[in-house]
């Protein structure tokens, strides 16, 4: 689960790093009251809160000026102008689609303008399956590229997951990157607290880029980013409220609530497999073979009628679909029993495009009884002999 | 020959009455009734397991201490729930179980990070998965969720090929292509789709090569980390048997993860076509589609014999 910055960056705050003082706006009008309340007299910043990265370089859709997601204003009349174009218009960054998102929740945030700029984070290092703690002199730009060209300049520290960081590898760091002695106790801090939100809240990543020396001299979180493990969202009820339903697609939360694993893509082949890898696979295969994948969708292992019929509605609920390939290879869990799936889907929601249908495994033989048994009935589903036949007639269909 | 599990194994299911951990217990009994010797619930000690479909009965103990000391087991699959997973499998470390195996899907990271630990402390204890199909050595003994029927074992005397996969059904179209190719399987592991995970490709291709029984291997893949990338470096330097591979999720858009939860490309790592470029330097053959994992194993052979 992702969450915005100045979720992340109250939370770090909560465990003691210092961040810049910020006032979440949902409207213009509050977005000029709170500059009056931040600016003191200066500027203050308007930052957007979307959880795509890259805001500063992105682009308002459909905005006359050059205008993204972050932007400093000096007056109250600006903030209110800046806030307003924000909020009624999508934000397109690398990392949003060509799209964009739209922009519903701002910060405004107090002048902090940064002198020097870092990067430390808190990640998993899948290679050992052990937690690192990184940080580089070189922040505020994008890490991955700094880790491409010049991995010299990344310095990683080992953290054990029984210990957590400890006092003294916070202060190595802290000297390894170069602050100064009266800039130790804050990044300290900055680091435990990263720690802290890593381990005891089961983060994938807490990343703060840029945490910045300010012109003033203050340290800074002066941007963050968390992920919070999935599968460990059973211990931390306190959490759930951060989650923005509106920062994540609704054909996905639905699939979500019927145990189905969906993700929406731009093709128009829809796809119903059982197994991630193999749904995987079967989007490839599409593509190999010159078609479009509309969707990943894992059933699982044991598909039910009532989550098939589901799983048909929901990928036909996108109407760039225009056939359907069901691949399942029938393990432990029966073929037949996902073609009277099938035939229930069949019946309940109506197929009015073709559904490319390959069984194979445990008793496949009854399964192409059952399904040829309603051939009248259900012309629109066609069994293939073969998973290379399968793909190549899902893809002759959909043209 | 085969690789980690044989004939002589001994296994006990940690969470045998919970639905799926009898479901599967059974399952596997049918398919090897000599490996099963007991099952762990906590509480549930001192009641007996009947298998629905295999009419087996096991004993249940409360630890798995208590089931070692009793039934000399030295291997386990478990079944028992994300929450309690992490620690189930350091539990079977420290009572002596030498095969771990965990199907379990969904543990947190960090659970898994502190009970990989804790194996890796253990000198000759080796954790398979999680979130993993298991570990079946055709003939001999199933170890998971895999159906036993699509496998052929390696008669006496025979070669046969060696899988190793990130994901289950994948790992089952290949081994029904490989077996109506007449190829029979040395053993099969399901390594698993977590992000961290016990035994790795590196030590399954290891324990291949030196499995005299083991002809080919095949390796099947996905986006996300960069193991296969290690994988292919491992069998250019030491791997002299043929090898063929798959990777799945050339389609797989950065960021999201897909299905598994160590399936996501992030970080500018973990693409498809990064990990087939770096497999075909080191001479693997790897299948275009999953129609082909069979004849990719076959075509390794052959330019192996050339």
């Amino acid at each position: 689960m992702k969450v915005h910055e100045y979720q992340a960056k109250e939370l770090l705050a909560g465990y003691g790093a210092p961040i810049p003082k910020h006032i979440v706006c949902k409207t213009a009008d509050e977005a000029a009251a709170a500059f009056d309340a931040l600016s003191n007299g200066g500027g203050a910043v308007v930052k957007a809160q979307v959880h795509a990265g890259g805001r500063g370089a992105g682009q308002l859709l459909g905005y006359a000026d050059k205008l993204g997601g972050v932007k400093f204003v000096t007056s109250k009349e600006k903030a209110k102008a800046v806030a307003e174009a924000m909020l009624s218009h999508k934000l397109r960054t690398l990392q949003t689609g060509p799209d964009g998102q739209k922009i519903q929740t701002l910060i405004v945030q107090a002048d902090a303008e940064p002198d020097k700029e870092f990067y430390v984070s808190m990640v998993l290092d899948r290679t050992t399956g052990v937690p690192i703690l990184m940080g580089s002199a070189a922040g505020g730009m994008d890490i991955e590229k700094v880790a491409h060209d010049t991995p010299e300049k990344i310095i990683k520290v080992q953290v054990q997951p029984e210990t957590g960081l400890l006092p003294y590898q916070a202060q190595k760091m802290a000297f390894d990157l170069g602050f100064t002695n009266d800039q130790i106790g804050s990044v300290v801090k900055i680091l435990m607290a990263l720690s802290k939100v890593y381990f005891e809240k089961d983060a994938s990543i807490v990343e703060v880029n840029p945490l910045a020396v300010t012109k003033k001299g203050d340290v800074v979180v002066l941007d963050a980013k968390i992920d919070f493990d999935d599968n460990a969202k059973f211990r931390h009820k306190d959490l759930e409220p951060l989650r923005d339903l509106a920062e994540e697609n609704a054909t996905e939360i639905r699939a979500a609530k019927a145990d189905l694993n969906y993700i929406q893509l731009d093709g128009n082949i829809g796809c119903l497999v059982n197994g991630a890898g193999l749904a995987m696979a079967t989007m490839d295969m599409v593509k190999f073979y010159g078609g479009n994948p509309a969707n990943f969708l894992d059933v699982g292992g044991g598909v039910t009628a009532e989550n098939a019929v589901e799983a048909f509605r929901i990928i036909l609920s996108d109407d760039k679909v225009k056939a359907i390939f069901v691949n399942v290879f029938g393990g432990i869990a029966s073929c037949a029993r996902i073609a009277d799936a099938l035939v229930k889907a069949g019946r309940e929601v109506g197929f009015k495009i073709p559904v490319v249908v390959r069984l194979e495994g445990n008793e496949v033989e009854k399964a192409r009884e059952i399904l040829g048994a309603v051939k009248a009935e259900l012309p629109a589903i066609r069994v293939a002999p073969t998973l290379t036949e399968a793909a190549k007639m899902v893809v002759e269909l959909a043209k | 020959m085969s690789i980690l599990i044989d004939q002589s194994t001994r296994v006990i299911t940690q969470g045998i009455t919970g639905s799926a951990g009898s479901f599967h217990t059974d399952k596997s009994v049918e398919y090897s009734p000599h490996s099963y010797v007991g099952g762990v619930t906590p509480k549930r000690g001192g009641q007996t397991w009947t298998g629905k479909d295999s009419g087996k009965s096991l004993p249940v103990f409360n630890t798995v201490a208590e089931a070692v000391a009793k039934t000399g087991a030295n291997a386990s699959m478990i079944f028992v729930p994300a929450g309690g997973a992490g620690d189930a499998i350091m539990e079977a470390a420290d009572a002596g179980i030498k095969v771990i195996v965990c199907i379990t899907e969904g543990i947190p990271v960090l659970d898994m990070a502190k009970a990989k630990r804790f194996v890796q402390a253990k000198p000759g204890v080796r954790l398979v998965g999680p979130n993993c199909p298991g570990v079946i050595t055709p003939g001999q003994c199933k170890i998971g969720i895999m159906p036993g029927y699509i496998h052929k074992p390696v008669e006496p005397g025979k070669t046969g090929v060696g899988v190793l996969s990130r994901s289950g059904t994948l790992t089952y179209e290949a081994v029904f292509q490989l077996t109506g190719m007449g190829y029979g399987q040395t053993t099969c592991v399901g390594i698993g789709g977590d992000p961290i995970i016990g035994t790795n490709q590196i030590d399954c291709l290891k324990l291949f090569q030196d499995d005299p029984a083991t002809e080919a291997i095949l390796m099947i893949g996905e986006i996300g980390g960069t193991a296969e990338e290690a994988a292919a470096e491992y069998v250019k330097q030491h791997v002299t048997k043929p090898v063929a591979a798959f990777i799945a999720g050339q389609t797989a858009p950065p960021g999201r993860r897909m299905g598994h939860a160590g399936a996501i490309i992030s970080g500018g790592s973990g693409s498809a076509a990064d990990k087939i470029k770096a497999l075909e330097a080191a001479g693997i053959v790897v299948a275009k589609t999953p129609a082909d994992l069979g004849a990719a194993v076959k075509e390794a052979i052959a330019r192996k014999k050339k």
